[in-house]
C-alpha cells in the first residue's frame, strides 16, 4: 500500500478513498434527509451556519475523494462523468440533491398527507395541507361553466362523439386515406360546429345560417357541372349569390314557421365556460387558423405585389398588437363596425379574433417552410406543366408542412394557453372560473389548491401536444 | 402595354375585397356614432382626466389630461417589461447553458424547468403569483428584514431609496469612463491589428468603471445616502412603510411571471444556437492552438450569437406584448389605464384602442426594422 495523499485522490488507493468518499457522501445525504424527512437535526449541537452548510462540506470531500479517473469500477466511472466531472459541478450537483430532499416532504404532505379529500363542505379544510374538497365541489363549475346541470350531459355527448369521429383517421385503410384530409379539413369541422350549435347551444332547427348551408351544398352540386376554367370565379360569386336569393327571395316565410321549431333548451354562450369552452375554443380557432394562416403564407409569397403587400400588411399588423387589445377590439370596437340591428355573438367574435391573430403567426411559420423549400423543386413543378394550385397542393406544400410541424405544434400550443384571456370579453373558461370561486364568499383563501388545479390540467394538455407534435415530427421525417 | 386579365384579375377582386370590407366598416362606423350622438376624434386627449392610478412613475393625478394617463400607462408597461427583460436574460441564459451541460442532474433539472413554466399559461401564472404566492408573505408589521434595509410585505417590496448630492457629477463620471473605455477598445483593436499585440481590455474598463465614479465621491463632493422604509401606522391594524422605494405587488408578481415564462423560451434559444455551431469549428480551433477560453469567446460565441439574438428579440417583443396582462392583476399598464379606465370614461372605443393598438404595433415594428437591419449587418457573407 503506498502512501496516501488525501489532497490527490488516486488509483492506487482506490479502495480507501471510495470507502471514505461514499462514506461522506452518504452521511451528508443521510442528515438532509433525516432533517427533511423526520425532523431530526444530527448536527444540532454546532452552531446553526455550520450545522446548515455541513452537509454540503462534507458531501463536496466526499465527492473529492471519489473523483478518480479510470477507477476501473463501472458505476464509479459513469457517476463520475455525470454528475461529479469537476468541484464546480459537484457542488451544483450536491445542491440539486439536497434540494429534492428537502422539497419533498412539504410538497407531499400539501398534495396528500395533509390535504383533505372527503366532505362536500369548507368545514372538512381544517389541515395544513391543501383543500381538494373544493375543486371538488366546484368541479362542475370548472368543466362547464355556468352550464345548467341538468343540460351538461349534451356537452359530454358531443365531446365524445366528436372525440371518437376525429379518431376516425387511425383506423381509416389506404382506400379511403385520401379523403382523409378533405374529411378533416371541411367535413369534420363543419359536423363539429352542427354538434356545437344544436346540441350544445341547442339552437333552433333553422335559423338565418341555415340559408348559407343550403347554399353551400348547392353550390357545391352545381359546382360538379362547371368547367374547371370558370370554377375559382364560380365559388367567388355563386354561393353568396343562392345565399341571398334563398334568404330574401324564395323560401323566407316558410322557413320563419320552421324557425319556431326549437331543438333542445337553449343555453346562451354567456353561461358556457370552464375547461368545456377552452377546448371549444381551442377547436374551432384551431381549425380556422390554419387554412387563413396558410392563405397568407402563400399570398406573401405571391408574384402579385398588391396581393403581396395586403398579406405584408395582415400579418404584421396581427404580430405586432397583444393579443388582450385584440380581444379589447372585438369587444368594444368591433360591434361599431356593423350595421346597428346585425348581432354576432361574442363567443364568435373570440373566436374570429382568436383565429385572425393566430392566423398571423401560422402564416410566418408555413412561409419558413415554404422559404426552406430548395428552388428545384418549384422549377420542377413548373416544368411537369404544372400551375399555380396544382404546384402548391401536390409538391410545395406537403413538403412545406412537414418541414414546420414543430413550428405549427408551437402556435397551437400558444394558441391553447392564450384562451383564459378571453375573460376580457366575459367569458369564464376555467381559469376565470377560478377567479369567481375565488371570490366566492364560502369558499375564501383556497386560491392555491385552484391554481395548482389548472395548472396541472394545462400543464398535461400542452405536455401532451408537444410530445404528438414530436411524434408527428419523427414520422413525417424524409429524407433529403 | 401588355395586359392581361389573369395578372389582374386575382389582384383587382382581392383589393376590391379589402376595399369593400373597410368601405362597409367605416360606413357603419359613422351610421352608428352618429345614432348614439358620438363624436370622432382626440381632442379629448388634452381634457382633464380625473381618475387617479396607484402607481406611476411620473407625478400624475385626476387633475391631468388623458395624454399624461396615456404616458403613465405606457411608462409602466416599459418598466415591467425592462425589469422582465433584465431578468429572463440572466435566467434564460443560465438555464439555457445548464440544459447543454454533462451534468446530469443539472441537464435534468433545467430541462424540469423549462417544460414545467413553459407548458402552463402564462395568465394563470400571473394569477398564481399575485393571488396565491404573494397572499402568502407577511403583513408590514410582521415582515422580517431583509439585510437590514428592506422588507417583503403583502402590500410590496420596499427597499431604501437613493439620495444624492451633486448626482450630476457622478453621472458625468460614468459617461466619462464608458466614452473613456469606448476610445481604448477601439485602439487596442487597432493596436492588434497592425502590431499582433493584446491589451488587458477588460481588466482596463473595470478599473476605469470603478476608479472615475470613486473619484467623483471623493473629490467632485458626491454624497450618497439612503433613506431606509419606516414602519407607520394607519389605524389600529393596518400598518405601511414609509419612505424608500415601494414597488407594489402587482409589478412583482407581473416581473416574476414575466421573466419565469420567457426564460425558458430565452432558454431554448441559447441551448439552440450553442448546438447550432459545429462541432468542427470547435475542433478547428483547438486544433491551431486556442485555450478553451478563447475557443469560447473567439469561435463559438460570436457564431452562436448570430443564432441567438433573432430569436431572442422575438422573445423580448413577446414579453412586452405579454406585459398587457397587467390588466388582469390591475397593475396600470397601458392596457389598463387607457384602454380600461380612460375608455370607460370617456366612450371613446374606436380612438383608444387604435392609439393603443398602434402604440404596441410601432413598438414591435421598429424593434423587427432594427432586427432586419442587425441580421443583414451580421450575416456571412458568402461568395
Amino acid at each position: 500500500m503506498s502512501k496516501i495523499n488525501f489532497l490527490k485522490p488516486d488509483k492506487s488507493n482506490l479502495y480507501t478513498f471510495l470507502y471514505l468518499g461514499s462514506f461522506l457522501f452518504f452521511i451528508s445525504v443521510l442528515d438532509v434527509l433525516l432533517n427533511s424527512f423526520f425532523n431530526i437535526n444530527l448536527t444540532g449541537f454546532l452552531p446553526n451556519f455550520f450545522s446548515f452548510l455541513l452537509p454540503l462540506i462534507l458531501g463536496f470531500i466526499g465527492l473529492y475523494f471519489i473523483r478518480i479517473e479510470l477507477s476501473g469500477i463501472k458505476q464509479l466511472d459513469l457517476l463520475n462523468k455525470h454528475i461529479n466531472t469537476n468541484n464546480f459541478n459537484a457542488v451544483l450537483s450536491l445542491l440539486i440533491i439536497f434540494i429534492i430532499l428537502k422539497s419533498i416532504p412539504p410538497v407531499l404532505s400539501w398534495f396528500f398527507v395533509d390535504a383533505s379529500f372527503a366532505g362536500d363542505s369548507k368545514d372538512v379544510c381544517t389541515g395544513s395541507g391543501a383543500c381538494w374538497t373544493y375543486i371538488k365541489v366546484w368541479m362542475r363549475r370548472f368543466m362547464y361553466g355556468m352550464y345548467p346541470n341538468g343540460e351538461q350531459w349534451r356537452i359530454n355527448l358531443s365531446f365524445i362523439a366528436l372525440a371518437l369521429l376525429g379518431s376516425v383517421g387511425y383506423f381509416a385503410t389506404d382506400r379511403f386515406k385520401k379523403y382523409l384530409t378533405l374529411y378533416y379539413v371541411v367535413i369534420y369541422p363543419f359536423i363539429a360546429f352542427l354538434f356545437i350549435f344544436f346540441f350544445i347551444s341547442g339552437g333552433p332547427v333553422f335559423f338565418d345560417f341555415s340559408y348559407g348551408i343550403i347554399a353551400a351544398i348547392l353550390s357545391i352540386i352545381i359546382g360538379f357541372f362547371i368547367p374547371s376554367k370558370f370554377k375559382f370565379y364560380y365559388f367567388l360569386i355563386v354561393p353568396f349569390g343562392l345565399y341571398v336569393l334563398l334568404k330574401y327571395f324564395i323560401f323566407y316565410e316558410e322557413l320563419i314557421e320552421l324557425g319556431k321549431l326549437d331543438g333542445l333548451n337553449w343555453v346562451e354562450t354567456g353561461a358556457w365556460g370552464g375547461l368545456s369552452l377552452t377546448f371549444i375554443i381551442s377547436f374551432f380557432c384551431l381549425i380556422f387558423c390554419f387554412p387563413i394562416g396558410m392563405a397568407f403564407a402563400l399570398g406573401r409569397r405571391s408574384g402579385f405585389p398588391l396581393i403581396r403587400y395586403i398579406s405584408i400588411g395582415f400579418i404584421e399588423f396581427w404580430r405586432g398588437v397583444p393579443l388582450i387589445t385584440v380581444l379589447f377590439m372585438s369587444a368594444v370596437m368591433f360591434p361599431m363596425f356593423l350595421p346597428a340591428d346585425f348581432f354576432i355573438d361574442k363567443l364568435v367574435r373570440c373566436i374570429i379574433a382568436i383565429s385572425l391573430f393566430e392566423a398571423a403567426y401560422v402564416a410566418e411559420v408555413i412561409r419558413g417552410g415554404l422559404q426552406a423549400l430548395p428552388r428545384g423543386q418549384y422549377e420542377a413543378a413548373k416544368s411537369l406543366g404544372m400551375g399555380y394550385w396544382r404546384m402548391h397542393i401536390f409538391v410545395i406544400l406537403p413538403q412545406a408542412l412537414k418541414l414546420v410541424i414543430p413550428g405549427i405544434a408551437n402556435t397551437f400550443l400558444a394558441l391553447v394557453k392564450d384562451t383564459p384571456l378571453i375573460f376580457v370579453v366575459g367569458l369564464l373558461e376555467i381559469v376565470g372560473m377560478l377567479n369567481l370561486a375565488k371570490t366566492n364568499p364560502e369558499w375564501l383563501g383556497f386560491a392555491m389548491e385552484g391554481y395548482v388545479f389548472a395548472a396541472i390540467i394545462f400543464w398535461i394538455i400542452c405536455y401532451a401536444m408537444s410530445k404528438y407534435s414530436y411524434n408527428l415530427e419523427e414520422k413525417y421525417k424524409t429524407e433529403r | 402595354m401588355n395586359f392581361k386579365l389573369k395578372d389582374i384579375g386575382p389582384q383587382l377582386i382581392t383589393v376590391l375585397a379589402v376595399v369593400l370590407v373597410f368601405g362597409f366598416f367605416t360606413y357603419n362606423a359613422q351610421v352608428n356614432m352618429e345614432n348614439r350622438g358620438i363624436d370622432f376624434g382626440y381632442g379629448f386627449l388634452s381634457q382633464e382626466s380625473s381618475f387617479d392610478v396607484q402607481f406611476s412613475l411620473i407625478e400624475y393625478d385626476g387633475s391631468h389630461s388623458y395624454f399624461r394617463a396615456y404616458l403613465v400607462g405606457l411608462l409602466n408597461t416599459i418598466l415591467v417589461s425592462v425589469i422582465g427583460i433584465i431578468l429572463a436574460t440572466i435566467l434564460g441564459v443560465i438555464v439555457g447553458i445548464a440544459r447543454l451541460s454533462p451534468n446530469y442532474l443539472i441537464n435534468k433539472f433545467a430541462a424540469f424547468y423549462v417544460e414545467f413554466f413553459r407548458n402552463i399559461p402564462l395568465l394563470l401564472q400571473i394569477f398564481f403569483w399575485y393571488f396565491a404566492a404573494l397572499r402568502a408573505l407577511p403583513l408590514p408589521q410582521d415582515a422580517e428584514p431583509m439585510f437590514g434595509i428592506s422588507f417583503l410585505t403583502i402590500k410590496g417590496l420596499f427597499v431604501p431609496a437613493f439620495i444624492w448630492q451633486n448626482f450630476n457629477v457622478f453621472f458625468y463620471s460614468i459617461v466619462a469612463a464608458i466614452i473613456a473605455i469606448i476610445v481604448i477598445r477601439a485602439h487596442a483593436k487597432k493596436k492588434q491589428e497592425t502590431i499582433g499585440k493584446q491589451t488587458p481590455v477588460l481588466l482596463i474598463s473595470i478599473g476605469l468603471l470603478l476608479i472615475l465614479p470613486l473619484l467623483s465621491f471623493l473629490i467632485g463632493g458626491v454624497r450618497l445616502s439612503f433613506e431606509i422604509p419606516v414602519l407607520k401606522q394607519l389605524a389600529t391594524t393596518s400598518f405601511i412603510y414609509e419612505g424608500g422605494v415601494s414597488l407594489p405587488p402587482e409589478l412583482i408578481a407581473l416581473a416574476l411571471s414575466l421573466s419565469l415564462y420567457t426564460a425558458t423560451f430565452i432558454a431554448e434559444c441559447v441551448r439552440a444556437g450553442i448546438q447550432g455551431v459545429g462541432k468542427g469549428q470547435k475542433e478547428a480551433a483547438a486544433s491551431i492552438g486556442l485555450t478553451p477560453n478563447q475557443v469560447l469567446k473567439l469561435v463559438i460565441m460570436p457564431q452562436a450569437l448570430r443564432i441567438i439574438i433573432p430569436p431572442t428579440t422575438n422573445q423580448y417583443l413577446n414579453l412586452t406584448k405579454n406585459s398587457s396582462l397587467a390588466a388582469a392583476i390591475a397593475y396600470p399598464d397601458l392596457v389598463l389605464v387607457f384602454a380600461g379606465t380612460a375608455l370607460m370614461q370617456t366612450g371613446k372605443a374606436i380612438e383608444i384602442v387604435s392609439i393603443t393598438m398602434f402604440t404596441y404595433l410601432s413598438l414591435s415594428i421598429s424593434i423587427s426594422i432594427l432586427m432586419n437591419w442587425y441580421n443583414r449587418k451580421i450575416a456571412i457573407q458568402e461568395k
